[in-house]
């Protein structure tokens, strides 16, 4: 199994955390990661993106080319990252803000109304979380227990009170896979 | 008791460094290697090591320069472009012979360039990078878990060689993170410096200099220097060979791309043609025998690099026309793919079996 994923949105819906707390969850289990973040001046004007490579063996190139799964959580997103998903592969779009729709035919599309869900449990803060869920559910990588762990590493203490809202998100978003 | 833990490749150097008793960080900020002067100030004063922020990068290397001179572990780091403006400080430090570990964490160039990776600062790095006969020794990490042991060791080959050594990585590495299995192993006691400036109570004073006023003496220190160098290339030489067992076609890759490659062969193989890869660690000492022995026994070398043909240089001269050596490069902070470097090597094995190896030029171009 190697699992290679670009995560992509604005900055500030959790876009690296989200990758972070794939690769933990991967190493949790034992798996080889890499996470690469975009940075500096790429990050200004908006979006943010990460790849993360979940494998059972080393992983060869942590840069991720082609993956098997895309999150886009705006609309420059998808557009950018559409082209890059393998034939068969997951698309994850956050339906709250992306209105325009995939081209591609060959890929399984995966609509979750994130914004909405994290609004509904009144934090926006988990709308990564929503996204997650729906992931876990279809992509069966990680489990739901590793993140949970993972959640612990990746978030600073004082946000250790906001796990078990992440794991109510989780479940929500699991409903849309 | 070893530890594994998710890390950013400048983190981990950072932290490696810290643990290989270096307690001297003087740096200037620069992207993409930022993250290191950040966690040298919040690690330092934890362990009674000074972090300063020196007002441009000059500043800095002649404070590690000062530092080394009292025998301290020190290190600075940067990007390229101030990489540039540190090389006077190294040149005077290798002709000094002083020991200190500079990182260079590449992105795009000439000039300021842009802020992605890219590995363009090849050529400043082995040809010694400042002014005057001397080398600095140069290691290339391939993973997180490399800038973490790397860096560990580039203190101790300092002190060895009394020289500095330079870690050469790019942006990739240094911005991301894989698990690295840390060491429960803190250097806190140094081998005696009894050439350092610490004080003359009771003794001959210690002179640091790089500076001979009559040629013979200058040519002397540098015929010393150079007899370094040579005990660097045949003591210092670090090559990884990966499926280079039964490969016709080898790449020849370090850094990042060489994790890129490492993909590109398991296309290759999973294709039936059979590539290996060669990665040098060390790239100066450069590992010429490993690369001229191999050259034996492939068709073609391909050398992959995000600069416009550098580290193809050595491998020319190591291949020694042996073999065919064909150059596939990106540039200005561009990644080469695992898809466009199978596609390189297959039109060169497409080449190579049309008869057209006969000719070395006509291969190379």
């Amino acid at each position: 199994m190697i699992e290679k994923i670009i995560i992509s949105g604005f900055g500030g819906q959790g876009i690296m955390v989200l990758g972070q707390l794939l690769a933990y969850a991967g190493m949790i289990e034992g798996k080889a990661v890499s996470w690469i973040p975009s940075y500096g001046a790429e990050m200004r004007g908006g979006t943010a993106n990460c790849s993360v490579v979940i494998s059972d063996k080393d992983i060869p190139s942590p840069v991720v080319s082609e993956a098997n799964t895309i999150f886009a959580f705006n609309s420059p997103s998808l557009e950018k990252f559409e082209s890059r998903i393998i034939k068969g592969g997951l698309l994850f779009i956050n339906s709250s803000l992306v209105k325009i729709m995939p081209t591609r035919k060959d890929i399984k599309v995966i609509k979750v109304p994130a914004n909405d869900i994290a609004n509904e449990l009144g934090n926006m803060k988990v709308t990564n979380m929503v996204m997650l869920g729906a992931y876990i559910k279809a992509a069966k990588a990680v489990s739901v227990n590793s993140i949970i762990q993972a959640l612990k590493k990746v978030l600073p203490p004082r946000r250790h009170n906001l796990i078990p809202l992440d794991e109510e998100a989780l479940k929500k978003g699991a409903v849309f896979a | 008791m070893e530890e594994r833990l998710l890390m950013k490749g400048n983190e981990a150097l950072a932290e490696a460094a810290i643990r290989a008793g270096c307690r001297c960080f003087f740096g200037y900020p620069i992207t993409p290697q930022n993250e290191i002067p950040e966690y040298m100030a919040k690690r330092m004063p934890q362990v009674g090591g000074v972090f300063l922020q020196a007002e441009s990068e000059v500043s800095a290397i002649n404070m590690v320069y000062g530092a080394a001179g009292a025998g301290v572990r020190a290190m600075t780091s940067s990007s390229s472009p101030g990489i540039s403006l540190k090389q006077e400080g190294i040149s005077y430090m290798a002709g000094a012979e002083l020991p200190c570990v500079v990182v260079n964490v590449m992105r795009a160039g000439p000039g300021l360039g842009g802020i992605q990776a890219a590995q363009g600062d090849y050529f400043q790095a082995t040809k010694g990078g400042g002014h005057g006969d001397y080398y600095t020794l140069v290691l290339a990490p391939g993973s997180v878990q490399e800038m973490m042991d790397l860096t560990f060791d580039a203190f101790d080959l300092a002190d060895k060689y009394r020289n500095p050594v330079l870690i050469l990585c790019d942006a990739i590495l240094g911005q991301m993170m894989e698990p690295v299995e840390l060491k429960d192993e803190f250097i806190t006691q140094l081998q005696p410096k009894p050439w350092a400036t610490v004080g003359a109570k009771g003794r001959e004073p210690n002179v640091i200099n790089s500076f001979y006023v009559s040629a013979e003496e200058q040519e002397e220190h540098n015929i010393k220097l150079f007899t370094k160098y040579q005990r660097m290339r045949n003591e210092e030489v670090r090559v990884e060979t990966w499926r280079m067992e039964d490969a016709e076609i080898a790449l020849v890759a370090y850094g990042t791309v060489s994790r890129i490659a490492k993909a590109a062969v398991e296309l290759m193989r999973q294709e039936g043609i059979k590539a290996g890869l060669i990665r040098p660690i060390t790239l100066f000492p450069f590992p010429e025998k490993t690369i001229h022995d191999l050259a034996f026994n492939v068709k073609a070398f391909s050398v992959i690099e995000m600069s416009m043909g550098q580290l193809v240089e050595d491998v020319r001269l190591a291949v020694k026309g042996v073999a065919p050596v064909k150059f596939y490069g990106t540039t200005g902070g561009r990644l080469p793919t695992p898809e466009s470097i199978f596609q390189k090597a297959y039109e060169l094995m497409n080449e190579l079996t049309r008869g057209e190896n006969g000719c070395y030029e006509k291969i190379i171009r």
